[in-house]
């Protein structure tokens, strides 16, 4: 019964509509045309390769031969290989260089510096912290590697200041590198993050400042009750780019350190063009390939959700 | 007293937050003109300072070939994608109903996308298409891996236009086409330069691509070029200095000159994406 009648009524509904019909499927036509373009180099640059990725991920394949169907060995491979697991833990410890830092400084330098952008000197400020954002992160990875090497400013610095037995190179280090390799991320990221969260705290209404003075509030309930809960958007916006630019890192460690000493700062992007171009294993490049896409989804997820939540 | 201090302490703070940003290029910089195949000091205003380096490093890298690579390169993506992605943000915003948001979503969910969850296809898809080792092989799939944003920061844009204007165009007589050419496109203009800034630095500083796709250095783009300068002359530091630094220059250049514009950019560009 129900059914005749929704049926029905949509009858009637389509009859309504018939007159404009003309209109709304040219104005449909009208709207491909202009979607068309975009979508077709999109469906063939990203989600064809995308899927590929996928199948190829079931396979088991030296690229050149004939492939075998693997099922999802690749996957448990990923899962269980020490060498791949600490592959991925390692870019999870540059999240916290790529992100925790330039967030946490970024936040406390942000907050102290807030009303001296202005004027020429703030325009000074903002390009030079904007200077590691322009260049591309291949040139960050020499200029740093030269930063470390054993001649580099780094020890330089040690030995000018008496801490001679701390003078090492730092990329070639076992304990180091990783450590070392992380702060070229902060280095490339700080700047932007203090510029996103000093505009954010400029959108901040003074008179919050000021009746949190009125009450008597120091500079650190000040900057807990004011400035953290109005920049909870910003905040969000630093840590998806910074966690994504962790994860996804390829340049600065190819560049840097070719992942070594050992696979000691080894990251995913590095191991999935290694395993697909010089150790031909497609198919297990590739499940590493669509675990780190999702790695990435997850971890940045409950970031946009937590700072969306109160917004509303 | 309290806030000439505090304000004192900020300046200081600010002043060595830029020495920690420039120091590495200053570094680069001094060992640049040290004598090439010698092993400099970190940071040293050398006795005898070699500008012929930079004149070196110019021949060695064949900058002017490399400029020339990374304009094409340029020139084949940021246009069209800006055109196409400009129409799609357009269409989505504008021509379609409730009915297509799955289209869009299906736009945005590449945005967080890293480049290698796909290079390894892409690499077998480039040279299925008989494009490997040629800019094409970087210009196509950059195209398409840059629309998920553009045509994210476009709809964006187009959702703020208001209504009355299509309809005002529409009682003019003027098709979808000639509004879209005539009122929309010049009302953009803001948000097309932005585009158009972000999506030049990321061609030119663009790395994995060139790496994969294109074996010849002067195919490639600026970074890559870089990448296989330091594989090439990783060991002499001077003239790695002074070729990664030349590399840098033109868009230094261009940040300085439109600082403003691509501050703005890259800003928005990171709160958007």
């Amino acid at each position: 019964m129900q059914v005749k009648t929704a049926s029905g009524s949509n009858r009637n509904d389509q009859g309504k509509r018939l007159p404009r019909k003309k209109g709304s499927r040219k104005s449909r036509l009208v709207a491909w045309v202009f979607i068309t373009p975009a979508a077709v180099v999109y469906a063939g640059f990203v989600l064809v390769p995308l899927l590929m990725s996928v199948y190829y991920s079931l396979l088991r394949w030296d690229g050149i031969g004939k492939a075998r169907f693997n099922g999802l060995a690749n996957y448990v491979v990923v899962m269980t290989d020490p060498d791949l697991l600490q592959i991925i833990g390692n870019s999870f410890l540059l999240v916290f260089y790529f992100t925790v830092i330039p967030v946490g400084l970024g936040l406390a330098v942000a907050s102290a510096i807030r009303s001296h952008m202005g004027g020429p000197f703030g325009t000074a400020t903002r390009t030079i912290l904007f200077l590691p954002q322009v260049i591309p992160l291949v040139a960050a990875g020499i200029a740093w590697s030269w930063m470390y090497a054993n001649s580099g400013l780094v020890n330089q610095f040690l030995r000018a200041v008496g801490l001679e037995s701390w003078a090492r190179g730092w990329l070639g280090d076992f304990t180091f590198a990783l450590p070392a390799m992380g702060m070229i991320g902060a280095w490339v990221l700080l700047g932007l993050c203090i510029m996103l969260l000093v505009t954010g705290i400029t959108k901040i209404d003074p008179s919050l400042y000021e009746a949190a003075r009125l009450d008597g509030a120091g500079a650190w309930d000040e900057f807990r009750y004011v400035t953290l809960p109005g920049l909870r958007q910003e905040i969000g916006v630093c840590v998806t780019v910074t966690i994504i630019q962790a994860l996804a890192a390829f340049d600065i460690v190819y560049i840097a350190t070719g992942g070594g000493p050992g696979i000691n700062t080894t990251v995913p992007g590095l191991e999935i063009y290694r395993l697909a171009f010089a150790h031909r294993q497609v198919g297990l490049a590739s499940a590493l390939a669509i675990v780190l896409m999702i790695l990435v989804l997850v971890s940045i997820a409950p970031v946009q959700w937590f700072t969306r939540e109160r917004k509303q | 007293m309290n806030a000439a201090a505090r304000s004192l302490l900020a300046r200081a703070l600010i002043v060595l937050l830029m020495a920690v940003t420039l120091l590495p290029f200053l570094s680069m910089f001094s060992a640049a003109l040290a004598p090439s195949g010698t092993y400099p000091n970190g940071l040293e205003w050398p006795s005898d300072p070699q500008w012929i380096n930079f004149v070196k490093a110019f021949e060695v890298a064949n900058m002017g070939e490399l400029l020339k690579s990374s304009a094409l390169i340029v020139l084949g993506v940021v246009p069209v994608s800006v055109l196409i992605a400009t129409m799609a943000g357009y269409g989505l915003a504008k021509l379609t109903s409730n009915r297509y948001k799955w289209l869009y979503l299906v736009f945005v969910a590449g945005l967080t996308l890293p480049f290698e969850a796909v290079i390894t296809p892409l690499y077998y898809e480039v040279r299925a298409l008989g494009l490997l080792n040629t800019r094409f092989a970087i210009i196509l799939p950059l195209i398409g891996l840059y629309m998920p944003f553009s045509v994210y920061w476009m709809r964006a844009h187009f959702l703020n236009v208001p209504n009355d204007l299509t309809e005002a165009a529409q009682l003019d007589g003027a098709t979808r086409w000639d509004e879209f050419w005539k009122v929309q496109v010049p009302l953009a203009r803001p948000a097309i330069m932005s585009l158009m800034i972000l999506l030049f630095l990321w061609t030119w500083n663009q790395f994995l691509l060139p790496v994969v796709l294109v074996r010849d250095p002067l195919q490639r783009t600026m970074a890559g070029a870089l990448g296989a300068f330091q594989g090439q002359w990783g060991t002499d530091v001077p003239l790695l200095c002074a070729g990664s630094l030349l590399i840098l220059a033109p868009t230094i250049i261009l940040f300085l000159i439109f600082q403003r514009q691509f501050v703005a950019a890259l800003m928005q560009g990171a709160v958007k994406g």
